[in-house]
């Protein structure tokens, strides 16, 4: 730039009477979350992922429903259908929430963020709250979309029709949302305690795909009874339709999900307190 | 201000910073000096707070500065490690950690501006180059208008141009009256910005003083004479705190007499003199001698100077 503002190095005072608050964070969050790229392809793959998914399930049953077996046709679900995308946008929205945190440690973000909040909690929970306020906002629209877009495929042959008004459909939809938001905090505190991206996506992925088959090696009694208590399971009763003896009550499965989530932010919360940043 | 009392920091079994004690007084350039890998850039950590001290305390303007309300309005600082999203536009960088303190989108504005990098402020800031970096360290580290501001090797990186600015903004901050805390490996450059010296080896103080005492006690420490009675000259001057050492016949090289004091020592004893020339030791080497053997050396304490506080 020109030399006539290197002489004069401050150009004005600055009014000092603002302080940190944590209205003040969550603002800087909201800047800090919506400003990198990687928050957009991940929720877009999110949306595009839990709308399409549905669709396109929609769509090949559609076309198949005339060649399949009566007995074939009973196991469809139409919220089965409604809710494929909700699979895979879970692992879109947990490694978006294993970036939020682990992207400042690996890029040494973390310092700025940590000098201009020296408390350092704030950080975090404002990063949480934040990103579960977005998360929720896109996943219940597109969660809805999906369920009405994928009955109305299936409508055109009158095949697999429920309503938003019937038992438990409701429910479902609004817990496919939560338990997709859970899992974007779950896998942020991971990130948080990891402190780098590879480390916190290799522990949720680990706790979520990798354990769950391992139950499997153990005595069948053992693993009805631990399998319901396993962070995904649990957390995906709140969008069953049915539970059996072996799955936990819907809100009873998130409740467990979210104790789980809260035990890893609080344990994420105390290291950062902790630690040298 | 900032005031380190016992500073002790330990990195496992590596004793990073050791028992440091000084203040760096406000309205003065202070230069922090050390080889590379003395602590100059964990003692700063541990003044911002980021990392936790083993023994002792440091404090910014009587506070720790993690117990500030906005301590991005008591100390700005520029870290040598890059601390920006690579990801992040420069404009949103400013932008998140202004909100922080409840500071507007002008001021953000305005440093960018006043740094020099408008035409590249919404690129990422992964693409800039070191300078590009630097100057957007010091965007980030002007941000809440400090009152100390802390710059650990500003210069690094930085073209000609660059590190000339970059002298400017240093003296036009303590100027302003403003705390300017700036580390460097560099003796050379904190001779023309600071004005006062805290030099630290292994961790540990070596001196604390003004850089006038600095080039005064470094500068004319050797005369070198030369002379065709070199050995009669040097049995005359040899003394306790006198050495004479000799790297060809015919030349000394005196530490501990004036050169007016061994030209008026030959006269009385009728020695005949070639040469009789002071030795200017250059600042870089006197910082280099005292931070090679730095074990050895005690601190030499705060001999604070009663200077006052230029405007």
């Amino acid at each position: 730039m020109s030399s006539a503002t290197l002489e004069t190095p401050l150009a004005s005072k600055l009014d000092h009477s603002g302080r940190v608050t944590f209205a003040h964070v969550v603002r800087s969050e909201w800047t800090k979350l919506r400003s990198v790229r990687s928050t957009l392809w991940s929720l877009f793959a999110a949306v595009v992922l839990t709308i399409g998914l549905p669709c396109l399930f929609a769509a090949v049953i559609s076309s198949h429903w005339g060649t399949m077996q009566p007995r074939e046709r009973a196991d469809r679900n139409p919220l089965d259908v409604a809710l494929a995308g909700v699979n895979l946008s879970q692992l879109a929205i947990g490694v978006l929430g294993v970036l939020v945190i682990s992207g400042e440690y690996s890029t040494g973000m973390i310092r700025a963020s940590f000098t201009a909040v020296p408390k350092r909690l704030p950080v975090l929970f404002a990063k949480i709250g934040v990103f579960a306020a977005v998360t929720f906002a896109l996943l219940l629209p597109s969660v809805l979309v999906a369920f009405f877009a994928s009955q109305a495929i299936l409508g055109r042959h009158n095949i697999l029709q429920v309503s938003i008004s019937d038992a438990g459909i409701a429910r479902c939809l609004v817990g496919g949302a939560l338990f997709v938001t859970a899992m974007g905090v779950f896998s942020l505190a991971f990130g948080a305690l990891a402190r780098n991206t590879a480390g916190g996506i290799a522990c949720f992925v680990g706790v979520l795909f990798v354990i769950p088959p391992l139950m499997n090696v153990l005595p069948s009694s053992w693993n009805t009874s631990i399998s319901p208590y396993l962070p995904n399971n649990a957390g995906r009763a709140v969008f069953a339709l049915s539970h059996g003896s072996d799955t936990l009550g819907p809100w009873m499965g998130l409740g467990l999900f979210c104790g789980y989530t809260a035990a890893l932010v609080l344990l994420a919360a105390v290291l950062l307190h902790r630690r040298d940043a | 201000m900032i005031e380190a009392t016992g500073l002790t920091k330990d990195y496992g079994d590596k004793r990073a910073v050791d028992d440091l004690t000084f203040t760096i007084r406000p309205g003065i350039v202070t230069g922090f000096l050390g080889p590379n890998g003395s602590g100059k850039s964990t003692t700063m950590r541990l003044i911002l707070g980021l990392d936790r001290p083993s023994a002792g305390t440091v404090t910014v303007n009587g506070k720790r500065y993690r117990d500030h309300a906005a301590p991005l309005h008591e100390v700005g600082a520029l870290l040598e490690a890059r601390s920006v999203h690579t990801g992040r536009s420069a404009y949103n960088h400013l932008l998140a950690l202004a909100q922080t303190h409840g500071i507007g989108r002008r001021r953000v504005d305005e440093l960018i501006d006043l740094v020099g990098l408008h035409d590249v402020a919404r690129k990422r800031a992964g693409q800039f180059s070191l300078g590009m970096g630097q100057r957007l360290g010091i965007a980030t580290a002007l941000l809440g208008d400090p009152a100390t501001v802390m710059l650990d090797e500003p210069v690094n990186g930085l073209d000609p141009e660059g590190i000339h600015w970059m002298r400017n903004l240093l003296k036009g901050l303590a100027a302003e009256g403003r705390t300017v805390f700036v580390s460097s490996h560099l003796m050379s450059e904190m001779a023309l910005t600071a004005e006062h010296l805290v030099i630290i080896g292994r961790g540990r103080l070596i001196a604390d003083m003004s850089v006038t005492d600095f080039v005064r006690r470094s500068s004319g420490s050797t005369v070198r004479v030369r002379s065709p009675q070199a050995a009669g000259l040097r049995d005359l001057l040899v003394g306790p705190d006198v050495a004479v050492a000799s790297d060809e016949p015919g030349l000394l090289e005196v530490t501990g007499l004036t050169a007016e004091q061994i030209g008026e020592a030959a006269a009385a004893n009728g020695i005949v003199l070639h040469e009789l020339v002071p030795v200017q030791a250059s600042l870089e080497e006197a910082f280099m001698e005292l931070t090679r053997e730095d074990v050895e050396y005690k601190a030499v304490l705060p001999t604070h100077h009663e200077e006052g506080v230029p405007a």
